[in-house]
Protein backbone atom coordinates (compact mmCIF):
# COMPACT_ATOMS: atom_id res chain seq x y z
CA UNK A 1 0.00 0.00 0.00
CA UNK A 2 0.97 3.33 -0.82
CA UNK A 3 1.53 6.33 1.62
CA UNK A 4 -1.39 8.33 0.27
CA UNK A 5 -3.60 5.85 1.00
CA UNK A 6 -2.03 4.90 4.19
CA UNK A 7 -2.35 8.64 4.86
CA UNK A 8 -6.41 8.66 3.77
CA UNK A 9 -7.44 5.39 5.80
CA UNK A 10 -5.64 6.79 9.24
CA UNK A 11 -8.39 9.40 9.01
CA UNK A 12 -11.12 7.20 10.26
CA UNK A 13 -11.04 6.25 13.55
CA UNK A 14 -9.61 2.45 14.40
CA UNK A 15 -12.80 0.14 14.44
CA UNK A 16 -10.90 -2.11 16.97
CA UNK A 17 -13.67 -4.82 16.99
CA UNK A 18 -12.99 -5.52 13.55
CA UNK A 19 -9.43 -5.46 14.29
CA UNK A 20 -9.72 -7.81 16.94
CA UNK A 21 -10.69 -10.54 14.72
CA UNK A 22 -7.49 -10.40 12.66
CA UNK A 23 -5.89 -11.92 15.59
CA UNK A 24 -6.88 -15.60 16.11
CA UNK A 25 -5.49 -15.58 19.56
CA UNK A 26 -8.00 -12.50 20.94
CA UNK A 27 -10.94 -15.47 20.76
CA UNK A 28 -9.08 -17.89 23.14
CA UNK A 29 -10.37 -18.04 27.41
CA UNK A 30 -8.04 -17.85 29.69
CA UNK A 31 -9.08 -19.51 33.66
CA UNK A 32 -12.42 -19.72 31.82
CA UNK A 33 -12.67 -16.00 31.02
CA UNK A 34 -12.31 -14.55 27.58
CA UNK A 35 -8.82 -13.38 27.81
CA UNK A 36 -7.52 -9.62 27.81
CA UNK A 37 -4.58 -9.27 26.34
CA UNK A 38 -2.84 -5.84 27.92
CA UNK A 39 0.86 -6.79 27.55
CA UNK A 40 2.01 -5.98 24.02
CA UNK A 41 4.45 -3.72 25.42
CA UNK A 42 6.30 -7.31 26.20
CA UNK A 43 5.16 -8.92 23.01
CA UNK A 44 2.27 -7.90 20.75
CA UNK A 45 0.16 -10.70 18.99
CA UNK A 46 0.07 -11.84 15.58
CA UNK A 47 -2.57 -10.73 13.23
CA UNK A 48 -4.00 -13.29 10.60
CA UNK A 49 -1.57 -11.60 7.18
CA UNK A 50 1.45 -12.30 9.10
CA UNK A 51 0.80 -15.39 10.55
CA UNK A 52 0.07 -16.54 6.58
CA UNK A 53 2.95 -14.50 5.24
CA UNK A 54 5.18 -16.87 7.20
CA UNK A 55 2.80 -19.86 6.64
CA UNK A 56 3.55 -19.12 3.02
CA UNK A 57 6.86 -18.92 2.79
CA UNK A 58 7.82 -21.58 4.93
CA UNK A 59 5.17 -23.69 2.81
CA UNK A 60 6.08 -22.50 -0.70
CA UNK A 61 9.09 -20.59 -0.79
CA UNK A 62 11.59 -21.54 1.80
CA UNK A 63 15.28 -22.63 1.33
CA UNK A 64 18.53 -20.43 2.36
CA UNK A 65 18.81 -17.13 0.89
CA UNK A 66 21.33 -15.58 -0.78
CA UNK A 67 22.66 -18.88 -2.04
CA UNK A 68 21.33 -20.97 -4.69
CA UNK A 69 20.34 -20.63 -8.48
CA UNK A 70 17.59 -22.91 -7.84
CA UNK A 71 13.86 -21.32 -7.62
CA UNK A 72 13.32 -22.36 -4.09
CA UNK A 73 16.87 -19.77 -3.23
CA UNK A 74 15.70 -17.23 -5.77
CA UNK A 75 12.14 -16.78 -4.50
CA UNK A 76 13.29 -16.86 -0.48
CA UNK A 77 15.81 -14.51 -1.67
CA UNK A 78 13.34 -11.78 -3.33
CA UNK A 79 11.30 -12.14 -0.53
CA UNK A 80 13.89 -11.16 2.22
CA UNK A 81 15.31 -8.57 -0.20
CA UNK A 82 11.84 -7.03 -0.46
CA UNK A 83 10.90 -7.13 3.47
CA UNK A 84 14.23 -5.02 4.29
CA UNK A 85 12.75 -2.46 1.14
CA UNK A 86 9.75 -2.84 3.13
CA UNK A 87 11.40 -1.93 6.54
CA UNK A 88 13.37 0.71 4.79
CA UNK A 89 10.15 2.80 3.62
CA UNK A 90 8.58 2.28 7.10
CA UNK A 91 11.36 4.55 8.64
CA UNK A 92 12.11 6.32 5.50
CA UNK A 93 15.67 5.33 5.50
CA UNK A 94 17.52 6.49 2.06
CA UNK A 95 18.84 3.41 0.97
CA UNK A 96 18.52 -0.66 2.08
CA UNK A 97 22.60 -0.81 2.66
CA UNK A 98 21.31 0.74 5.86
CA UNK A 99 19.26 -1.34 6.96
CA UNK A 100 20.78 -4.68 9.06
CA UNK A 101 18.18 -7.69 10.03
CA UNK A 102 19.13 -8.28 13.68
CA UNK A 103 17.41 -10.98 16.35
CA UNK A 104 15.73 -8.00 18.20
CA UNK A 105 16.77 -4.09 19.44
CA UNK A 106 19.07 -5.90 21.93
CA UNK A 107 21.27 -7.83 19.69
CA UNK A 108 21.27 -3.80 17.62
CA UNK A 109 22.41 -2.23 20.65
CA UNK A 110 25.14 -4.67 20.94
CA UNK A 111 26.07 -4.89 17.44
CA UNK A 112 26.91 -0.65 17.73
CA UNK A 113 28.38 -1.27 21.37
CA UNK A 114 31.14 -3.64 19.59
CA UNK A 115 31.60 -2.98 16.23
CA UNK A 116 31.27 1.25 16.19
CA UNK A 117 32.05 1.62 19.97
CA UNK A 118 34.62 -0.59 20.54
CA UNK A 119 37.36 0.30 18.43
CA UNK A 120 36.46 3.57 18.30
CA UNK A 121 36.22 4.61 22.18
CA UNK A 122 38.62 5.10 24.86
CA UNK A 123 39.53 6.64 28.31
CA UNK A 124 38.93 9.89 27.82
CA UNK A 125 35.38 9.27 25.46
CA UNK A 126 31.76 8.91 27.43
CA UNK A 127 28.55 7.78 26.84
CA UNK A 128 25.14 9.22 27.55
CA UNK A 129 22.48 7.60 28.78
CA UNK A 130 18.74 8.17 31.01
CA UNK A 131 17.63 7.11 34.27
CA UNK A 132 14.84 5.31 32.74
CA UNK A 133 16.89 3.10 30.14
CA UNK A 134 16.09 -0.47 29.32
CA UNK A 135 18.35 -2.97 30.62
CA UNK A 136 19.53 -3.84 26.93
CA UNK A 137 20.26 -0.02 26.41
CA UNK A 138 22.51 -0.35 29.59
CA UNK A 139 24.16 -3.02 29.90
CA UNK A 140 25.91 -3.20 26.51
CA UNK A 141 27.78 -0.07 27.47
CA UNK A 142 28.73 -1.23 30.63
CA UNK A 143 30.40 -4.04 28.88
CA UNK A 144 31.75 -1.63 26.34
CA UNK A 145 32.92 0.66 29.27
CA UNK A 146 34.94 -2.35 31.03
CA UNK A 147 36.36 -3.38 27.61
CA UNK A 148 37.58 0.48 26.53
CA UNK A 149 37.85 2.71 29.89
CA UNK A 150 35.42 4.79 28.78
CA UNK A 151 32.76 6.05 30.63
CA UNK A 152 29.06 5.92 31.07
CA UNK A 153 27.05 8.81 32.29
CA UNK A 154 23.44 8.78 33.23
CA UNK A 155 21.09 11.91 32.78
CA UNK A 156 18.60 12.16 35.27
CA UNK A 157 14.61 11.80 35.23
CA UNK A 158 12.09 13.52 37.22
CA UNK A 159 9.05 11.66 39.39
CA UNK A 160 6.70 12.26 36.40
CA UNK A 161 9.10 9.87 34.84
CA UNK A 162 9.98 13.25 32.18
CA UNK A 163 13.79 13.41 31.29
CA UNK A 164 15.65 16.72 32.33
CA UNK A 165 16.29 17.86 29.49
CA UNK A 166 18.20 21.10 31.26
CA UNK A 167 20.67 18.10 33.26
CA UNK A 168 20.87 16.01 29.96
CA UNK A 169 22.23 19.11 28.49
CA UNK A 170 24.66 19.75 30.63
CA UNK A 171 26.27 16.20 30.57
CA UNK A 172 26.79 16.91 26.90
CA UNK A 173 30.24 17.84 26.69
CA UNK A 174 33.58 17.38 23.70
CA UNK A 175 33.61 13.93 25.35
CA UNK A 176 30.24 12.45 24.91
CA UNK A 177 30.48 10.22 22.26
CA UNK A 178 27.58 8.62 21.79
CA UNK A 179 24.00 9.24 23.03
CA UNK A 180 21.85 6.20 23.85
CA UNK A 181 18.37 6.80 24.81
CA UNK A 182 15.00 5.46 24.47
CA UNK A 183 12.42 6.62 22.16
CA UNK A 184 9.38 5.79 24.70
CA UNK A 185 10.28 4.15 27.75
CA UNK A 186 9.05 0.32 28.47
CA UNK A 187 8.07 0.99 31.91
CA UNK A 188 6.82 4.49 31.85
CA UNK A 189 5.40 5.08 28.77
CA UNK A 190 7.19 7.95 28.83
CA UNK A 191 7.12 9.78 24.89
CA UNK A 192 10.94 11.08 25.08
CA UNK A 193 11.80 14.73 22.71
CA UNK A 194 14.36 12.55 20.82
CA UNK A 195 14.28 15.00 17.75
CA UNK A 196 15.48 17.71 20.17
CA UNK A 197 17.94 15.34 22.11
CA UNK A 198 19.38 14.65 18.73
CA UNK A 199 20.35 17.77 17.58
CA UNK A 200 21.65 18.84 21.05
CA UNK A 201 23.55 16.12 21.11
CA UNK A 202 25.25 16.52 17.13
CA UNK A 203 26.20 20.12 18.08
CA UNK A 204 28.38 18.57 20.50
CA UNK A 205 29.67 16.18 17.45
CA UNK A 206 28.42 12.80 19.72
CA UNK A 207 26.39 10.44 17.62
CA UNK A 208 22.67 9.48 18.50
CA UNK A 209 21.72 5.70 19.32
CA UNK A 210 17.87 5.50 19.74
CA UNK A 211 16.14 2.59 21.05
CA UNK A 212 12.70 2.60 19.70
CA UNK A 213 11.50 -0.71 20.25
CA UNK A 214 8.52 0.53 22.06
CA UNK A 215 7.73 3.66 19.60
CA UNK A 216 7.55 2.21 16.42
CA UNK A 217 4.12 0.03 16.71
CA UNK A 218 2.36 3.39 18.33
CA UNK A 219 3.58 6.30 15.89
CA UNK A 220 5.05 6.84 12.70
CA UNK A 221 9.08 7.06 12.93
CA UNK A 222 11.14 8.57 10.28
CA UNK A 223 14.48 8.31 11.07
CA UNK A 224 15.70 11.15 8.73
CA UNK A 225 13.34 13.81 10.12
CA UNK A 226 14.60 12.95 13.57
CA UNK A 227 18.51 12.98 12.43
CA UNK A 228 18.86 9.44 14.09
CA UNK A 229 22.40 8.09 13.57
CA UNK A 230 21.31 4.50 14.93
CA UNK A 231 17.83 3.65 15.03
CA UNK A 232 17.04 0.16 17.01
CA UNK A 233 13.66 -1.74 17.41
CA UNK A 234 12.43 -5.24 17.80
CA UNK A 235 9.43 -7.05 15.15
CA UNK A 236 7.86 -8.97 18.13
CA UNK A 237 6.48 -5.67 20.00
CA UNK A 238 5.15 -4.65 16.32
CA UNK A 239 3.11 -7.44 15.54
CA UNK A 240 5.40 -9.73 13.59
CA UNK A 241 6.92 -12.68 15.16
CA UNK A 242 10.06 -12.79 17.70
CA UNK A 243 13.75 -13.29 16.70
CA UNK A 244 13.87 -10.76 14.33
CA UNK A 245 15.00 -6.62 14.41
CA UNK A 246 16.44 -3.99 12.83
CA UNK A 247 19.03 -2.08 13.18
CA UNK A 248 18.96 1.17 10.90
CA UNK A 249 22.49 2.82 10.72
CA UNK A 250 23.68 5.57 8.61
CA UNK A 251 25.86 4.47 5.61
CA UNK A 252 28.65 6.55 5.84
CA UNK A 253 28.83 4.94 9.61
CA UNK A 254 28.20 1.33 8.64
CA UNK A 255 31.04 1.54 6.06
CA UNK A 256 33.78 2.40 9.00
CA UNK A 257 32.91 0.08 11.13
CA UNK A 258 34.45 -3.54 11.13
CA UNK A 259 31.95 -6.54 10.70
CA UNK A 260 30.37 -7.55 13.90
CA UNK A 261 30.23 -11.20 13.66
CA UNK A 262 32.27 -13.50 11.41
CA UNK A 263 30.69 -15.72 9.50
CA UNK A 264 28.87 -17.04 5.77
CA UNK A 265 27.06 -14.36 4.28
CA UNK A 266 29.13 -11.69 5.72
CA UNK A 267 32.23 -12.30 3.21
CA UNK A 268 33.03 -11.80 -0.40
CA UNK A 269 36.15 -13.99 -0.28
CA UNK A 270 37.93 -16.04 2.41
CA UNK A 271 41.51 -17.43 2.12
CA UNK A 272 43.43 -18.75 5.38
CA UNK A 273 45.19 -15.55 5.11
CA UNK A 274 42.80 -12.88 4.30
CA UNK A 275 39.04 -12.60 4.55
CA UNK A 276 37.15 -9.55 2.45
CA UNK A 277 34.08 -8.53 3.73
CA UNK A 278 30.84 -8.39 1.61
CA UNK A 279 29.05 -5.00 1.10
CA UNK A 280 26.48 -3.35 3.16
CA UNK A 281 24.24 -4.46 4.86
CA UNK A 282 25.39 -8.24 4.40
CA UNK A 283 28.63 -7.69 6.41
CA UNK A 284 26.76 -6.91 9.70
CA UNK A 285 24.17 -10.14 8.61
CA UNK A 286 26.94 -13.17 9.16
CA UNK A 287 25.08 -17.03 9.10
CA UNK A 288 21.64 -17.41 7.68
CA UNK A 289 19.26 -14.65 8.65
CA UNK A 290 15.85 -15.47 10.32
CA UNK A 291 14.34 -15.39 6.58
CA UNK A 292 10.76 -16.21 7.83
CA UNK A 293 10.56 -13.90 10.73
CA UNK A 294 11.96 -10.84 8.15
CA UNK A 295 9.18 -11.81 5.60
CA UNK A 296 6.88 -11.75 8.84
CA UNK A 297 8.02 -8.19 9.55
CA UNK A 298 7.70 -7.35 6.23
CA UNK A 299 3.74 -8.68 6.62
CA UNK A 300 3.18 -6.54 9.98
CA UNK A 301 4.21 -2.99 8.69
CA UNK A 302 1.91 -3.68 5.99
CA UNK A 303 -0.92 -4.46 8.92
CA UNK A 304 -0.05 -1.59 10.88
CA UNK A 305 0.18 0.89 7.80
CA UNK A 306 -3.13 -0.32 6.09
CA UNK A 307 -4.77 0.48 9.33
CA UNK A 308 -2.70 3.76 9.66
CA UNK A 309 -0.22 4.42 12.88
CA UNK A 310 -1.70 7.50 13.45
CA UNK A 311 -4.95 5.94 13.58
CA UNK A 312 -3.35 3.57 15.94
CA UNK A 313 -1.37 5.85 18.24
CA UNK A 314 -5.25 8.05 18.82
CA UNK A 315 -6.76 4.77 19.42
CA UNK A 316 -3.94 3.83 22.36
CA UNK A 317 -4.28 7.46 23.42
CA UNK A 318 -7.67 7.17 24.60
CA UNK A 319 -7.45 4.00 25.98
CA UNK A 320 -4.39 4.82 28.32
CA UNK A 321 -6.72 7.88 29.32
CA UNK A 322 -9.88 6.14 29.89
CA UNK A 323 -7.60 3.76 31.77
CA UNK A 324 -5.36 6.44 33.84
CA UNK A 325 -8.51 8.17 34.96
CA UNK A 326 -10.20 4.93 36.30
CA UNK A 327 -7.07 3.70 37.64
CA UNK A 328 -6.55 6.87 39.77
CA UNK A 329 -10.38 6.73 41.18
CA UNK A 330 -9.40 3.34 43.05
CA UNK A 331 -8.62 3.63 46.38
CA UNK A 332 -4.43 2.77 47.20
CA UNK A 333 -3.60 3.33 43.05
CA UNK A 334 -0.36 5.13 42.78
CA UNK A 335 0.72 5.50 39.14
CA UNK A 336 4.29 5.12 38.39
CA UNK A 337 5.51 7.26 35.11
CA UNK A 338 2.64 10.40 34.57
CA UNK A 339 4.76 12.45 31.99
CA UNK A 340 2.85 15.03 30.08
CA UNK A 341 3.25 13.05 26.68
CA UNK A 342 2.94 8.92 27.20
CA UNK A 343 2.48 6.16 24.43
CA UNK A 344 0.09 2.97 25.49
CA UNK A 345 1.51 2.16 28.87
CA UNK A 346 0.20 2.42 32.65
CA UNK A 347 2.60 1.41 34.72
CA UNK A 348 0.77 1.71 38.34
CA UNK A 349 1.35 -0.11 42.28
CA UNK A 350 -0.87 -0.48 44.99
CA UNK A 351 -0.81 0.30 48.53
CA UNK A 352 -0.20 -3.10 50.46
CA UNK A 353 -0.36 -5.11 47.69
CA UNK A 354 2.62 -7.06 45.80
CA UNK A 355 2.40 -6.40 41.79
CA UNK A 356 2.86 -10.28 41.53
CA UNK A 357 -0.81 -10.39 43.62
CA UNK A 358 -2.17 -7.78 41.25
CA UNK A 359 -0.98 -10.05 38.38
CA UNK A 360 -2.16 -13.75 39.65
CA UNK A 361 -5.41 -12.26 40.38
CA UNK A 362 -6.10 -10.61 36.97
CA UNK A 363 -4.72 -13.31 35.44
CA UNK A 364 -7.70 -15.42 37.29
CA UNK A 365 -9.87 -13.12 35.83
CA UNK A 366 -8.24 -13.79 32.51
CA UNK A 367 -6.27 -10.52 32.24
CA UNK A 368 -2.70 -10.70 31.23
CA UNK A 369 -0.29 -7.30 32.67
CA UNK A 370 2.86 -7.37 33.18
CA UNK A 371 4.60 -7.49 36.82
CA UNK A 372 8.22 -6.80 37.77
CA UNK A 373 10.70 -4.81 37.29
CA UNK A 374 10.59 -4.41 33.36
CA UNK A 375 14.01 -4.67 32.45
CA UNK A 376 14.36 -1.32 34.31
CA UNK A 377 15.52 -2.10 37.41
CA UNK A 378 17.16 1.46 37.85
CA UNK A 379 13.94 3.19 37.14
CA UNK A 380 12.15 0.87 39.75
CA UNK A 381 14.88 2.20 42.41
CA UNK A 382 14.13 5.62 41.64
CA UNK A 383 10.60 5.26 42.65
CA UNK A 384 11.09 3.04 45.23
CA UNK A 385 9.14 0.51 44.37
CA UNK A 386 10.80 -3.51 43.88
CA UNK A 387 8.19 -3.75 40.92
CA UNK A 388 4.81 -2.35 39.11
CA UNK A 389 1.74 -3.36 37.58
CA UNK A 390 2.11 -2.67 33.93
CA UNK A 391 -1.15 -2.40 31.65
CA UNK A 392 -0.16 -1.76 27.94
CA UNK A 393 -2.60 -0.86 24.57
CA UNK A 394 -2.35 -2.11 21.40
CA UNK A 395 -4.27 -2.07 18.29
CA UNK A 396 -6.56 -4.26 19.27
CA UNK A 397 -7.44 -3.31 22.58
CA UNK A 398 -11.38 -2.06 23.04
CA UNK A 399 -12.39 0.41 26.22
CA UNK A 400 -13.93 -3.16 27.03
CA UNK A 401 -10.33 -4.16 27.61
CA UNK A 402 -10.38 -1.36 30.06
CA UNK A 403 -13.13 -1.84 31.83
CA UNK A 404 -12.39 -5.22 32.70
CA UNK A 405 -9.27 -4.62 33.95
CA UNK A 406 -11.02 -1.74 35.88
CA UNK A 407 -13.03 -4.32 37.77
CA UNK A 408 -10.08 -6.45 38.09
CA UNK A 409 -8.42 -4.20 39.70
CA UNK A 410 -11.25 -3.45 42.09
CA UNK A 411 -11.46 -6.91 42.75
CA UNK A 412 -7.56 -6.92 44.17
CA UNK A 413 -9.00 -4.30 46.68
CA UNK A 414 -11.74 -6.45 47.69
CA UNK A 415 -9.43 -9.56 48.22
CA UNK A 416 -6.80 -7.57 50.19
CA UNK A 417 -8.82 -4.77 52.11
CA UNK B 1 -9.83 -23.60 41.43
CA UNK B 2 -10.44 -20.15 43.21
CA UNK B 3 -8.88 -17.50 44.61
CA UNK B 4 -9.71 -17.49 48.07
CA UNK B 5 -7.65 -21.17 47.87
CA UNK B 6 -4.61 -19.01 47.46
CA UNK B 7 -5.46 -15.79 49.22
CA UNK B 8 -7.29 -17.61 52.19
CA UNK B 9 -7.64 -15.37 55.56
CA UNK B 10 -4.24 -16.95 57.33
CA UNK B 11 -2.13 -15.64 54.43
CA UNK B 12 -3.72 -12.56 53.64
CA UNK B 13 -3.46 -12.05 57.95
CA UNK B 14 -0.16 -13.35 58.08
CA UNK B 15 0.57 -10.82 54.83
CA UNK B 16 -0.52 -7.78 56.68
CA UNK B 17 0.62 -8.31 60.08
CA UNK B 18 3.72 -10.46 59.61
CA UNK B 19 5.08 -12.40 62.86
CA UNK B 20 8.68 -11.87 63.85
CA UNK B 21 9.30 -9.47 61.70
CA UNK B 22 12.46 -7.81 62.06
CA UNK B 23 16.08 -7.73 62.80
CA UNK B 24 17.45 -10.24 65.30
CA UNK B 25 19.97 -8.67 67.66
CA UNK B 26 21.70 -11.97 68.78
CA UNK B 27 21.33 -13.66 65.59
CA UNK B 28 24.38 -16.43 65.03
CA UNK B 29 23.33 -16.98 61.54
CA UNK B 30 21.75 -15.48 58.79
CA UNK B 31 21.01 -15.91 55.46
CA UNK B 32 19.89 -13.81 52.30
CA UNK B 33 17.41 -14.88 49.74
CA UNK B 34 16.45 -13.40 46.57
CA UNK B 35 14.00 -14.01 43.91
CA UNK B 36 15.07 -12.67 40.08
CA UNK B 37 11.78 -12.97 38.78
CA UNK B 38 9.92 -10.26 41.41
CA UNK B 39 12.69 -8.96 42.69
CA UNK B 40 11.19 -10.36 46.50
CA UNK B 41 13.72 -9.86 49.21
CA UNK B 42 14.40 -11.32 52.36
CA UNK B 43 16.84 -11.44 55.12
CA UNK B 44 16.57 -14.42 57.84
CA UNK B 45 17.97 -14.24 61.07
CA UNK B 46 18.41 -17.06 63.56
CA UNK B 47 20.07 -17.70 67.28
CA UNK B 48 20.62 -20.95 67.40
CA UNK B 49 22.04 -22.70 70.44
CA UNK B 50 23.93 -25.93 69.57
CA UNK B 51 21.47 -27.39 67.15
CA UNK B 52 18.76 -26.06 68.18
CA UNK B 53 16.50 -23.08 67.10
CA UNK B 54 16.47 -20.81 69.77
CA UNK B 55 14.80 -17.44 68.32
CA UNK B 56 14.37 -16.84 64.08
CA UNK B 57 13.15 -13.59 62.48
CA UNK B 58 13.02 -11.96 59.28
CA UNK B 59 12.60 -8.74 57.03
CA UNK B 60 12.10 -7.81 53.69
CA UNK B 61 10.13 -6.94 51.27
CA UNK B 62 7.69 -9.22 49.11
CA UNK B 63 4.44 -10.46 47.39
CA UNK B 64 1.43 -11.66 50.15
CA UNK B 65 2.55 -15.45 49.36
CA UNK B 66 6.07 -14.73 49.86
CA UNK B 67 5.88 -12.48 53.13
CA UNK B 68 3.00 -14.77 54.53
CA UNK B 69 5.46 -18.18 54.30
CA UNK B 70 7.77 -16.41 56.05
CA UNK B 71 6.00 -15.45 58.81
CA UNK B 72 4.51 -18.52 59.05
CA UNK B 73 7.35 -20.41 58.36
CA UNK B 74 9.42 -18.65 61.90
CA UNK B 75 5.73 -19.39 64.04
CA UNK B 76 6.47 -23.01 62.97
CA UNK B 77 10.28 -23.29 63.33
CA UNK B 78 10.96 -21.40 66.45
CA UNK B 79 11.86 -23.63 68.99
CA UNK B 80 12.60 -26.66 66.91
CA UNK B 81 15.81 -29.09 66.35
CA UNK B 82 17.44 -28.67 62.76
CA UNK B 83 16.41 -32.16 61.90
CA UNK B 84 12.66 -31.30 62.83
CA UNK B 85 12.92 -27.97 60.30
CA UNK B 86 14.35 -30.06 57.56
CA UNK B 87 11.42 -32.79 57.89
CA UNK B 88 8.97 -29.99 58.42
CA UNK B 89 10.34 -28.08 54.82
CA UNK B 90 10.09 -31.76 53.56
CA UNK B 91 6.56 -31.91 54.29
CA UNK B 92 6.36 -28.34 53.00
CA UNK B 93 7.75 -28.72 49.60
CA UNK B 94 5.69 -32.01 49.42
CA UNK B 95 2.43 -29.84 50.11
CA UNK B 96 3.26 -26.90 47.63
CA UNK B 97 4.39 -29.40 44.38
CA UNK B 98 2.54 -33.02 44.82
CA UNK B 99 -0.69 -32.80 43.17
CA UNK B 100 -2.95 -34.01 45.77
CA UNK B 101 -0.76 -34.17 49.02
CA UNK B 102 -2.61 -34.05 52.20
CA UNK B 103 -1.22 -31.93 54.90
CA UNK B 104 0.64 -33.68 57.81
CA UNK B 105 -0.18 -32.99 61.26
CA UNK B 106 2.99 -31.19 61.94
CA UNK B 107 2.06 -28.88 58.84
CA UNK B 108 -0.47 -26.83 61.68
CA UNK B 109 -0.99 -23.27 59.98
CA UNK B 110 1.47 -23.86 57.18
CA UNK B 111 -1.26 -25.95 55.41
CA UNK B 112 -2.94 -22.59 54.43
CA UNK B 113 -0.32 -22.61 51.53
CA UNK B 114 -1.86 -25.88 49.68
CA UNK B 115 -3.85 -23.64 47.41
CA UNK B 116 -0.45 -21.90 45.95
CA UNK B 117 0.34 -25.38 44.06
CA UNK B 118 -2.73 -24.62 41.64
CA UNK B 119 -0.78 -21.43 41.22
CA UNK B 120 2.72 -22.71 39.44
CA UNK B 121 4.32 -19.71 38.97
CA UNK B 122 3.80 -18.24 42.59
CA UNK B 123 5.29 -21.95 43.96
CA UNK B 124 8.76 -20.32 44.54
CA UNK B 125 7.33 -17.19 46.14
CA UNK B 126 6.07 -20.10 49.16
CA UNK B 127 9.76 -21.85 49.10
CA UNK B 128 12.04 -18.93 49.13
CA UNK B 129 11.78 -18.14 52.96
CA UNK B 130 12.67 -22.07 53.12
CA UNK B 131 15.52 -21.82 50.80
CA UNK B 132 16.99 -19.13 52.81
CA UNK B 133 16.33 -20.97 56.17
CA UNK B 134 18.30 -24.17 54.61
CA UNK B 135 21.29 -21.60 53.83
CA UNK B 136 20.90 -20.12 57.04
CA UNK B 137 21.25 -23.37 59.22
CA UNK B 138 24.20 -24.93 56.67
CA UNK B 139 25.70 -21.51 56.57
CA UNK B 140 25.82 -20.28 53.13
CA UNK B 141 25.04 -16.42 52.90
CA UNK B 142 22.90 -15.81 49.76
CA UNK B 143 19.88 -18.00 47.97
CA UNK B 144 18.38 -17.36 44.80
CA UNK B 145 15.07 -19.16 43.39
CA UNK B 146 16.74 -18.95 39.93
Amino acid sequence: MNVAVAEQLSAAPLDAERVRRDFPILSRTVNGKPLVYLDSAASSQQPLPVIRAVERYVTHSHANVHRGVHTLSQEATDAFEGARDRVRRFVNAASVREIIFVRGTTEAINLVAQAYGRPRFGRDDEILITALEHHANIVPWQLLCEQTGCTLKVAPIDRRGELLIGEFAALLSPRTRLVAIAHVSNALGTVLPVKRIIAAAHEHGARVLVDGAQAVPHSRVDVRALDADFYAFSGHKMYAPTGIGVLYAREELLGSMPPWQGGGDMIRSVTFEKSTYNELPWKFEAGTPNIAGAIGLGAAIDYVESLGLEAIGAHEQRLLEHATAELTAIRGVQLIGTAAHKAAVVSFTMSGVHPHDIGTILDHEGIAIRTGHHCAMPVMDFFAVPATARASFACYNTPEDVKRLIDAVQRVREVFG
Amino acid sequence: MDLKDLYRDVILDHNRTPRNFGRLAAANAQAEGYNPLCGDRLSLFLRMNGDHIEDVRFEGKGCAISTASASLMTEAVKGKSRAAAEELYQHVHELLTKPNAAATADLGKLAALSGVREFPARVKCATLCWHTLQAALNGSATVSTE
